[in-house]
């Protein structure tokens, strides 16, 4: 056990990945010689060589599509995009070949490889460097998109993610790179795609989230648990694609009331997905509206009002009162 | 016969040597012209190095400084019309303020406000841009519109030697010699990208010559030669009046770090940043109007000052302007608010929850 970063934790299991199977190989901007903006893959072209971690051209669609092509000829690439919101660049080759190389073969060929991007605001970025797009490729069918929220997540995840063997979209909270540490074992240890983690049992509401709003709606119930007697569940998705079901389910039959939390815009998003999903499997166990408290449906705002325009513990507070309020 | 790579010979237009000696005959530029484009690069420089300033005081957020890049950037704008229109990137503040971008409208971008995206209300300057090569497709669109419309107005796609990667790039220069448009894609290849030195982004030995592969004039100047930019730029805007799209590369250098969150000395050494110091834009210009008689360092210590004073007036400005407000985020997405919209909007007041 090593108390470590999530960005730390990235890097060693990148490293680990590479020493373990010698067809694992990163590509991506500035992930060389500088070891990636954020340094998640600070010393990997050291030990591995610039053949093994790359540093590409500017160009998002030829690294996911190169990837593309090294993962159906035999390589694991690992490729990364800078910011998510710059893999608008990549949109066809994530969602249009990527996704479905294995079903436009009919099993044929298969695409092995992972697409790492750090993700999610409240970091004072430019235009286009926070937003959260997982809603764009939960809607595309073929790949898998998993979202961890502490190092020891981030390990486990990403290592079954290298070796999983369809494409997989891991996204990386920019918020909580260096946020905290926490144990994480050294040795090999892999955390099943598709499965959430129940991060508290609770029995008067459900709230679910993922990623980058974890670490505060564990605050924001701390909180409310400390001056009210209300017992809350918060299940951590940790991937959306697959979703996992049965825990999300098993949940709302249990407590009767959810509040969905994520940083992606409102409309169309994971939260809507989640939501009919109850409504369709659970809608007679609920005594109350499903309440998503969510980035608003526009495009991610300027640094000075993100905050607001942010799920923040306001926000997921009041929305935890409206849904008690039935 | 096959055509090898690297053949063609690219000769890299320079009027003023590194010492500001002229190495050719002088292009007709007047004086007034002269003190025009130093006094536009020591502003640039001026602003450049408050921003800095600022930004580590945590009053302005981050910030891609120009430093080393002023004369590329004065001298391609410089030559615009008025009716042109420029399409930037995140580095091109030097460029935007002889284009009629007011110093306060950068600093406002660079607080995160809103009104910070606004160039293009009082200058023909399109919103920066921070997808890399996306403007250049914009600039040919733009060309288009003034071609259809019988504009005599040229369109002037700012990118930098990493942004030629990019699809959007190659796909403009496309365009714009399939329709002939009035086009100029102006390359800033200041060496680096970010960490990407410009060797490992192209096999090509220079960018200037992509132009060939597009049926496109091409063209390599020296970037931190200011009358060589200037000039060349005129040239590269009478031929784009006609119809014939042109690259222009400027070879110049990142003197600083590609933003204020970047820490250089991780991927390049010191020597190399100090050999172009020796280069620096300002230097070789003023250099040049000390021999010519017309400048002297009285001069030049009082043109600083009145650059300071400009860019502490546009500061006070921008920190006198209100904050954007969470509300007005949503005016801004469609001409009329959708009716989730319209909830969203008035549910500020009670932390997002529909009532
Ligand atoms: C589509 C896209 N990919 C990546 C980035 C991240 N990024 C910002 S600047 C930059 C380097 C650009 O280099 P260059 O084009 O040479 O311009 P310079 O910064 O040197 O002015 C990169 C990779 C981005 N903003 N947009
Ligand atoms: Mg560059």
């Amino acid at each position: 056990m090593t108390s470590m970063t999530m960005i730390e934790a990235i890097n060693l299991t990148l490293r680990k990945e590479m020493e373990r199977d010698n067809k694992v190989v990163c590509l991506g901007e500035d992930i060389g010689k500088n070891g990636g903006v954020f340094r998640a893959t600070d010393g990997l072209q050291a030990v591995f060589g610039e053949e093994r971690v790359v540093d590409t051209p500017i160009a998002e669609s030829a690294i996911v599509g190169a990837a593309v092509g090294m993962a159906t000829r035999g390589l694991r690439p690992v490729a990364e995009i800078q910011f998510l919101g710059f893999i608008y660049e990549a949109m066809d080759q994530m969602a249009a070949q990527a996704a479905r190389i294995r079903f436009r073969s009919a099993g044929t060929l298969n695409a092995p490889m992972v697409v790492r991007a750090p993700f999610g605001g409240g970091v004072r970025t430019p235009e286009l460097h926070s937003d959260s797009l997982e809603g764009l490729f939960l809607h595309s069918p073929g790949l898998k998109v998993v979202m961890p929220s502490s190092p020891y997540d981030a390990k486990g995840l990403l290592a079954a993610a290298i070796r999983d063997n369809d494409p997989v979209l891991f996204l990386e909270p920019m918020k909580l790179y260096r946020a905290f540490k926490e144990d994480v074992p050294e040795e090999d240890y892999l955390l099943e795609l598709g499965k959430a983690h129940v991060l508290k049992e609770g029995e008067d509401l459900t709230i679910i989230t993922y990623g980058p709003t974890v670490p505060l709606v564990k605050n924001v119930v701390e909180q409310i648990e400390k001056t009210q007697n209300l017992s809350i569940e918060i299940i951590d998705l940790r991937t959306i694609t697959p979703i996992d079901e049965e825990t999300i389910l098993a949940s709302v039959q249990k407590t009767g009331r959810a509040v969905i939390v994520h940083e992606a815009v409102k409309t169309g998003g994971p939260g809507a997905e989640i939501s009919a999903l109850i409504n369709e499997k659970a809608l007679f166990h609920l005594t109350a509206p499903i309440i998503r408290v969510t980035g608003f449906d526009t495009p991610y705002p300027v640094p000075s009002v993100e905050d607001d325009w942010l799920p923040n513990a306001t926000r997921i507070g009041e929305g935890i009162k409206e849904v008690l309020s039935h | 016969m096959w055509i090898e790579p690297n053949e063609t010979e690219v000769n890299r237009v320079q009027v003023l040597n590194e010492t500001g000696k002229l190495v050719r005959t002088y292009p007709q530029i007047c004086d007034e012209e002269l003190l025009g484009l130093y006094k536009w690069m020591v502003q640039a420089r001026t602003f450049d190095q408050r921003a800095l300033k600022l930004q580590r005081q945590g009053r302005i957020g981050t910030y891609a400084p120009m430093i080393g890049q002023e004369a590329a950037q004065i001298g391609s704008a410089f030559a615009l019309k008025e009716q042109d229109w420029m399409y930037p990137s995140y580095r091109e503040v030097g460029a935007s303020l002889v284009h009629g971008v007011s110093m306060e409208n950068f600093f406002l971008y660079t607080m995160g406000n809103l009104q910070g995206g606004t160039s293009a209300k009082n200058a023909n300057v399109f919103p920066v841009q921070i997808i890399i090569g996306a403007q250049c497709l914009h600039a040919v669109g733009g060309a288009w519109a003034s071609k259809l419309q019988h504009e005599n107005s040229v369109s002037v796609a700012y990118i930098g030697d990493g942004g030629t990667s990019q699809g959007d790039f190659h796909e403009a220069l496309n365009f714009a010699g399939v329709y002939k448009l009035p086009v100029v894609f102006f390359v800033q290849n200041n060496h680096w990208a970010i960490s990407v030195p410009r060797s490992k982004q192209t096999a090509s030995s220079t960018i200037a010559q992509k132009a060939a592969a597009y049926g496109i004039t091409g063209i390599q100047v020296d970037g931190n030669d200011v009358l060589a930019v200037y000039s060349t730029m005129q040239e590269a805007l009478k031929r784009a009046r006609e119809g014939k799209p042109v690259l222009v590369e400027a070879v110049t250098y990142r003197q600083g770090p590609h933003t204020t969150a970047d820490d250089p000395t991780k991927y390049r050494q010191n020597t190399e940043v100090e050999s172009w110091l020796e280069k620096d834009p300002l230097k070789r210009m003023k250099a040049f109007m000390i021999d010519r008689n017309i400048w002297d360092e009285e001069l030049d210590q009082k043109e600083f000052e009145i650059a300071n004073e400009k860019v502490t007036k546009a500061f006070q400005l921008a920190e006198n302007t209100p904050n954007s407000k969470t509300e007005e985020v949503f005016d801004f997405v469609f001409e009329q608010k959708t009716k989730q919209l319209q909830e969203q909007k008035s549910s500020i007041g009670t932390e997002g929850v529909l009532k």
